[in-house]
C-alpha cells in the first residue's frame, strides 16, 4: 500500500497525450475521459454522502437488529449483501458505517491540514532559520513511514474512534505541510507577489490577498486526496484493532470480525472492503481530475 | 558546488576526474552525516514522545496498574530501573545503550528487546525485500506495455492509481485468502510456517499496490524518455520501438524507481503491519502492534527507532544507487 507516506506527486495525463489531440479542443476522443474521469467518481461520492447524511432512507434494517434465524444467510434478494453471524444484514451495516468512515476521514485530513497549515506557512513565509527548523523537523517526522507514525500517537493517546482520527491525521500532516511549504514559497517568489511588495503592500495584505487565495486551489486537492487516504488507514487501524470496536457498524472492524468466516461467509470480507474501495478510489480520483483541471487552465 | 565544478571543467581531463570523484566524495560525507544526525532526532522524538504516555512505568515493571506492590518494591523497582533519576539522565543512558545496541528489556515479555527485535527482524525483511523485488519486476512490465501513450494507456494509469490509492492491503489479502487459498486451496491462508508457498500471498498483498504506485511513475519517466532527444537519435540510426524501449528506455523508467526505493521500504515495513496481522506471520509489524495494544513502551521504542533506522538507512543506500545510476544527477 503506497498510503501513508507522502508520495511524489504524479501528473501523467499531459505525457499520455499526443500533442497534436491536445490542440484541438474541439476534438471528442479526448475529452468523455476527462469528463467521465471526475463525473463517475462525483457520482458515487454523492451516493455515499446521502448514505452518510440519511443512512435509514437506504438500508433495509437497522445497523444491529438481529435475526439469529436468518445467520449466514448468502447475498440474495432479502439481504442483499448478506448476513452476519448474529443475523444482522451487511448491507444496512455498510450503509450505517459510511457516515463514520467518511466523517473519519474528512476529520482526519482536517486536523492534518490544520497542522500542516501552521507548520507550511510557518516555513514558507519565516525566516531562513525557521525554514530550516521546520524543514528538519519534517524530515524526522518522515523517517515514521505510514502506520508508524500514528501507532507512535495511539501508543501515548489509547485506541479509540477519536485518537484514530488524531493519530491519522497528525501522521498525514507532515507530507501536507511539505507541499504547502513548497507552494507558499513558490508564489512569494513570483513577480506579482515582488509587484505587491515593489508598491509597498504590508506583509498581511500580501498574504491574505495573494498568498491565501493562491494556496487554497491547490490545498483543496490535496484535501480531496487526503480524505481517500485517511479512510484507508482508519479503516487499517480499526482492522488491527485500535479504532472502532464492534459491534459498531464501521467497515475496517466489520471486516476485522468477517475474516473470521472467511471459508463460510465471503461476503462479510468482501462488502465492507468494497465500500472502503469504492469511497477511496472516488476521493482520489476526484482529486486528481480536479488538479489536472487546474491545471489546464 | 556548481561553481566548482565550473572551475574545474577548464583544467585537463584528468584533473576534472579526480576533482569530480572529491565531490561524490563530499556528497557521501555530508548524506551520511545528515542521516546519522536524522537518526538521532528520531531516537530523541521517540523517547521524550514514549514519556506522554501516562501511567507510571512501575506499574507497567510490577505487572499492570492493578499490582499489589508496596511502596517499599516499587522504589526498589523505580530505582532498579533507573526511573528515580532525572530525564536528562534517563535519556543520556538510553542513549548511550542505544548505540552498544541494548534497548532495554520489554514490560510484558521480560526479555531484552534487542532479542525480541532480532528475532522477528529477518522475517519482516525477507517480506519487504521480496515484496519490493515483485513489484519492481510487476511496475517495470506495467511500464513497458503502457508506454505506448493514447486512451488505453491513460485508463491504465488510472486504474494504478486507484490500485495503489485506494486498495486496502488487509482487504486484498483477504481476498488473495478467499481465491487462493479457501476456493482453490492452492496457497496457505497462514504464513507462519517455513518455506515458499506460505510467502506468495503475503509478499503479492504488499506488492500489488506498491507496483501500482512505481508502474505510474516509471511510466512516466518512460514516457519523457521516448520523446527525448537521445531517442529521435536512435529512431534515425533506425532502431525499432521496441529495441528503443527495452535498450534505452527502460533504463530511464527505471531511475525513478530505484530513487524512490528508501521511501517503499518504509511503505512495505508499514504495510507489514498489517499484512502480518492478515497471514499471521510473525515479524516486526507484529510484534509492534501487539505491543501497542498493551503499552509495551520499550519494545514500541525499540520498533520505532529500528524502523526509522532501516527507512534512512535505504533512503541513504537509494540515493547514492541514484546518482550512480544517473550520471546527470553527479554533474550537479
Amino acid at each position: 500500500m503506497t498510503q501513508g507516506i507522502e508520495a511524489p506527486e504524479i501528473e501523467t495525463r499531459h505525457l499520455a497525450a499526443e500533442p497534436t489531440r491536445r490542440d484541438t479542443p474541439g476534438s471528442s476522443r479526448r475529452l468523455p475521459t476527462l469528463g467521465l474521469g471526475i463525473v463517475l467518481p462525483f457520482i458515487v461520492l454523492i451516493g455515499l454522502v446521502i448514505a452518510a447524511v440519511l443512512p435509514s432512507w437506504i438500508a433495509t434494517t437497522g445497523a444491529l437488529d438481529m435475526d439469529p434465524a436468518q445467520a449466514f444467510a448468502a447475498p440474495g434478494a432479502a439481504h442483499w449483501f448478506g448476513t452476519d453471524e448474529s443475523g444482522r444484514d451487511v448491507f444496512s451495516r455498510v450503509i450505517f458505517g459510511t457516515r463514520s468512515s467518511l466523517l473519519i476521514g474528512v476529520l482526519a485530513t482536517l486536523i492534518g491540514l490544520g497542522v500542516a497549515l501552521v507548520l507550511g506557512a510557518l516555513a514558507g513565509l519565516g525566516t531562513k532559520a525557521v525554514d530550516f527548523g521546520v524543514s528538519r523537523f519534517l524530515e524526522v517526522l518522515f523517517a515514521f513511514p505510514g502506520l508508524l507514525l500514528a501507532l507512535l500517537v495511539i501508543t501515548i493517546l489509547g485506541p479509540g474512534v477519536v485518537t484514530t482520527t488524531i493519530a491519522v491525521g497528525l501522521s498525514a500532516a507532515p507530507g501536507y505541510a511539505r507541499m504547502i511549504r513548497s507552494q507558499v514559497l513558490s508564489i512569494r517568489r513570483s513577480g506579482y507577489v515582488e509587484a505587491a511588495i515593489v508598491q509597498g503592500k504590508s506583509g498581511g495584505y500580501i498574504i491574505v490577498r495573494h498568498i491565501l487565495p493562491n494556496v487554497a486551489a491547490p490545498l483543496f486537492v490535496l484535501a480531496t486526496l487526503g480524505v481517500g487516504q485517511a479512510i484507508v488507514w482508519a479503516s487499517s487501524l480499526s482492522f488491527l484493532g485500535l479504532g472502532a470496536t464492534p459491534p459498531d457498524p464501521e467497515w475496517g472492524s466489520m471486516l476485522s470480525q468477517g475474516r473470521l468466516y472467511i471459508g463460510n461467509a465471503w461476503w462479510l470480507t468482501f462488502f465492507p472492503g468494497l465500500f472502503i474501495v469504492l469511497s477511496a478510489a472516488s476521493t482520489t480520483l476526484l482529486g486528481h481530475g480536479i488538479q489536472r483541471k487546474l491545471k489546464d487552465r | 558546488m556548481s561553481l566548482e565544478i565550473k572551475e574545474v571543467q577548464q583544467l585537463s581531463p584528468g584533473a576534472e576526474q579526480h576533482a569530480k570523484r572529491k565531490t561524490f566524495l563530499k556528497v557521501i560525507g555530508s548524506r551520511v552525516l545528515g542521516a546519522a544526525g536524522v537518526l538521532l532526532a528520531v531516537a530523541t522524538l521517540a523517547f521524550f514522545a514514549m514519556r506522554l504516555v501516562p501511567g507510571d512505568p512501575v506499574d507497567a515493571l510490577l505487572g499492570g496498574p492493578g499490582n499489589n506492590a508496596t511502596e517499599e518494591v516499587r522504589n526498589t523497582t523505580r530505582e532498579l530501573a533507573g526511573l528515580d533519576k532525572p530525564l536528562l539522565v534517563q535519556y543520556g543512558t538510553y542513549l548511550g545503550k542505544l548505540v552498544t545496541g541494548d534497548l532495554g528489556d520489554s514490560y510484558q515479555l521480560r526479555e531484552p528487546v534487542a532479542q525480541v527485535l532480532a528475532d522477528q527482524l529477518g522475517n519482516t525483511l525477507l517480506l519487504a525485500v521480496l515484496a519490493l523485488a515483485t513489484a519492481w519486476v510487476l511496475a517495470l512490465g506495467l511500464a513497458l506495455w503502457a508506454s505506448r501513450g493514447g486512451r488505453i494507456a491513460a485508463v491504465v494509469g488510472n486504474l494504478l492509481e486507484v490500485i495503489s490509492a485506494a486498495v486496502p492491503h488487509f482487504w486484498l489479502g483477504s481476498l488473495l485468502i478467499l481465491v487462493f487459498s479457501v476456493n482453490l486451496q492452492l496457497l496457505p491462508a497462514t504464513s507462519g510456517a517455513p518455506g515458499i508457498d506460505s510467502l506468495i500471498l503475503p509478499v503479492l498483498t504488499l506488492a500489488i499496490p506498491l507496483a501500482g504506485f512505481l508502474g505510474q511513475v516509471m511510466r512516466e519517466s518512460m514516457l519523457i524518455a521516448m520523446t527525448s532527444p537521445f531517442a529521435i537519435s536512435a529512431r534515425a540510426r533506425g532502431e525499432s520501438e521496441i529495441q528503443l524501449s527495452l535498450r534505452h528506455a527502460l533504463r530511464h523508467a527505471a531511475l525513478p524507481g530505484i530513487g524512490l526505493s528508501g521511501w517503499a521500504m518504509g511503505s512495505l515495513i508499514s504495510g507489514a503491519v498489517v499484512v502480518e496481522t492478515v497471514f499471521a506471520r510473525p515479524g516486526i509489524g507484529r510484534t509492534l502492534l501487539q505491543s501497542v495494544l498493551v503499552r509495551d513502551v520499550p519494545v514500541v521504542l525499540g520498533c520505532v527507532v529500528l524502523v526509522a533506522a532501516i527507512y534512512i538507512i535505504v533512503t541513504l543506500l537509494s540515493d547514492l544507487a541514484e546518482r550512480l545510476a544517473d550520471p546527470r544527477l553527479r554533474a550537479q
